[in-house]
């Protein structure tokens, strides 16, 4: 189960540094795809890998290279999503900061599969220093013949261009994410048409996440059919997964998929446990934006199987005793955590971030705050708990992008899990505040 | 984002000062331009607000906004409705330092608001306000994508993690030291591209 990947060579020294990357085999699937295999016999590595994204939805990136429009006369694009704002999510920082010649390398070999001459890597602004790592990687691959115009005598060319955003989660939805990168506020477009149709420029565009562009070099060199034998079922590979919250090892952490989640949490060479020899109380496991699960759900499912660090076992019970991999931000909150008031924190963040293109969206994020705020601060009445459920439910499914679902579900669940914690608030207010001014203050 | 600034009708501040980049900063900025296809030159404007904010004043004054649609023919409408979109632009004078402190869960429950009360208490102000000497802004961020390293602030846009008070004593003793040398450990956005 401790099958490393992307992290193989985390610990050689210098890996950062081109020669030293070089020196470790990098770049060699891009010698192996550019002189010896067609794009289309790329492609179908990545398809037969099983790779999903990595950005959150978990799509078959095989599959979604598939749909890119091959009829269209236009120049195509490869967009690589290094946004990661999702609370919880810091893994393709950490990707980028020690492996940037990984990720250059992944990017290489995709955008020859997909037939791409001009490739961004949009990155959150708030990474300014990520970006002079990365500009510095494409300059050392390009002076070594892997960018530019014939790379490696092939007549293949790729320009990869780093672009800066300016501070807005929703950027990180792909089509905000385009017109960001076409100058313009971050409001996400209606679909279809897809991007793999009219993306950039209105031209055919992939978008696809750091992560899932940096196992593209690894899988070319394995082969597909390898790829997939490691993992479970169809969740297969590795995934970098970001641990934080009331744990002992908050960081980044390569598991293969189908690791047991208490391995994960309680393991020595992981989380190690809650901080202080607490009990775990609830995780968020995929980011912020799925929903929570109490101690019990999270380490067994509702048929008592044990829950795996998997996409199909994560989801088991679907969201009703069940939860997402997502983007494999992992939140641990132990006992003295407060459902209610990070319930509030949490929808704090989606209501500043809609862009208000949707009513639900914009209106149902403001007034879940409010009433959650009511709630933490001793203001909320018994009434409070069964509309904020509403109005989850009034904004589910009913805007242009999944920023509303991702509002609404963590709210949703856990009143779903927790209620009895928010009828504590509602109906006991003072003795709820001084506990938590305890903690405060023990803490 | 900031719904605030549409709907109060933020006032937007007028220098009167002739804006321009340095001939040398110009240079990048056109190469940065280079890089989107032809016709598609407002593609540079996230970019060259982040280098404009940096060297034309700590913020995005009417003056350099309109500037900037210059530089990329487009209108100066186009440039303000993205100006007041993203969370890392000031329509408003900053301190030479901006701290950002981050506020969202995974750094609420490790200290995060213990951080942010010491900050205001140490430095006398409020969030959204700016030390009487010019030298600090305090703003309350989400996420920085640093959860696992929290409690986070970013000050001009460097991480420091792992915050406690006495932390955050000696970095703004390191700030207030260096305020006459530059910007420490904060190299500028025009020389982050190639
Ligand atoms: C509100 C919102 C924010 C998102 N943020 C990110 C992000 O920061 N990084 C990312 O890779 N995907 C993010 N996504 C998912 C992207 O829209 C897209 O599905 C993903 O980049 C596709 O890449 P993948 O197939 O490799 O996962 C976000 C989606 C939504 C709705
Ligand atoms: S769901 Fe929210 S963030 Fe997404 S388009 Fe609608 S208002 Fe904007
Ligand atoms: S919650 Fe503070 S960095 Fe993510």
């Amino acid at each position: 189960m401790g099958r490393k990947i992307l992290l193989a060579d985390i610990a050689v020294p210098d890996i950062e540094e081109y020669h030293v990357y070089r020196a470790n085999g990098g770049y060699r699937s891009v010698e192996k795809a550019l002189l010896g295999m067609t794009p289309a016999e790329v492609s179908g590595e990545v398809t037969k890998s099983g790779l999903r994204g990595r950005g959150g939805a978990g799509f078959p990136t095989g599959l979604k290279w598939s749909f890119l429009d091959k009829k269209s006369e236009k120049p195509r694009y490869l967009v690589c999503n290094a946004d990661e704002s999702e609370p919880g999510t810091f893994k393709d920082r950490y990707l980028m900061h020690h492996l940037p010649h990984l990720l250059i390398e992944g990017l290489i070999v995709s955008c020859y599969a997909l037939g791409v001459h001009t490739c961004y890597i949009y990155i959150r602004g708030e990474f300014k220093y990520l970006v002079g790592i990365l500009e510095n990687a494409i300059r050392e691959a390009r002076s070594h013949g892997f960018l530019g115009e014939k790379i490696l005598g092939t007549p293949f060319n790729l320009q990869i261009f780093v672009h800066p955003g300016a501070g807005a989660y929703i950027c990180g939805e792909e089509t905000a994410l385009l017109e960001s990168i076409e100058g313009k506020r971050g409001n996400p477009r209606i679909k279809p048409p897809f991007p793999a149709f009219k993306g950039l420029y209105g031209c055919p565009t992939v978008v696809n996440n750091v992560e899932t562009l940096a196992s593209v070099g690894p899988i070319v060199m394995m082969g597909g059919e390898t790829y997939a034998t490691i993992g479970k079922g169809k969740s297969t590979g590795t995934k970098l997964i970001s641990a934080c919250g009331n744990i002992n090892n908050p960081g980044v952490y390569e598991i293969e998929l189908g690791l047991p989640v208490e391995d994960f949490i309680f393991g020595k060479e992981y989380c190690n446990g809650i901080v202080g020899h607490k009990s775990l109380k609830a995780v968020i496991p995929g980011g912020s934006s799925v929903p929570i699960l109490p101690a019990g759900l999270m380490l067994k499912t509702a048929e008592g199987n044990t829950r795996l660090m998997t996409y199909e076992s994560l989801s088991d019970g679907d969201f009703i005793s069940g939860t997402m991999l997502g983007s494999g931000g992992f939140i641990v909150y132990g006992e003295d955590a407060c459902i209610v008031r990070n319930t509030w924190n949490l929808t704090r963040f989606y209501r500043h971030e809609s862009c208000g293109q949707c009513s639900p969206c914009r209106e149902g994020t403001a007034w879940m705050e409010k009433i959650l705020y009511r709630i933490e601060h001793g203001e909320g009445k018994p009434s409070d708990i069964d509309l904020l459920a509403k109005i989850a439910r009034n904004i589910e499914g009913n805007t242009i992008c999944p920023l509303g679902d991702a509002a609404a579900w963590p709210v949703a669940s856990a009143i779903r899990h927790f209620r009895e914690e928010f009828e504590d608030h509602v109906l006991h207010p003072a003795a709820v505040l001084e506990k938590e001014r305890s903690v405060k203050e023990r803490g | 984002m900031e719904h605030n600034h549409i709907i109060n009708h933020k006032q937007f501040v007028k220098t009167g000062r002739t804006v321009a980049f340095t001939p040398d900063v110009l240079k990048k900025v056109q190469s940065l331009i280079a890089r989107y296809p032809k016709g598609e030159q407002k593609s540079a404007l996230l970019p060259v607000l982040h280098i404009a904010q940096e060297e034309l004043g700590g913020y995005l004054s009417t003056d350099v906004m309109d500037y900037v649609a210059g530089l990329l023919h487009i209108t100066p409408i186009e440039v303000y409705e993205v100006a007041t979109f993203y969370s890392m632009f000031y329509l408003e004078k900053t301190g030479k330092y901006v701290i950002e402190v981050c506020h969202t869960g995974p750094c609420s429950i490790a200290g995060g608001e213990q951080v942010l009360a010491y900050l205001k208490k140490t430095l006398g102000i409020d969030s959204g306000e700016t030390t009487p000497d010019g030298l600090f802004t305090l703003n309350e961020v989400e996420c920085l994508g640093a959860c696992g390293n929290a409690p986070v602030m970013q000050v001009n846009t460097w991480f420091y993690e792992h915050l406690t008070c006495d932390k955050i004593d000696q970095i703004l003793k390191e700030l207030k030291e260096n305020a006459n040398q530059g910007k420490p450990n904060d190299s500028r956005w025009v020389e982050k591209f190639c």
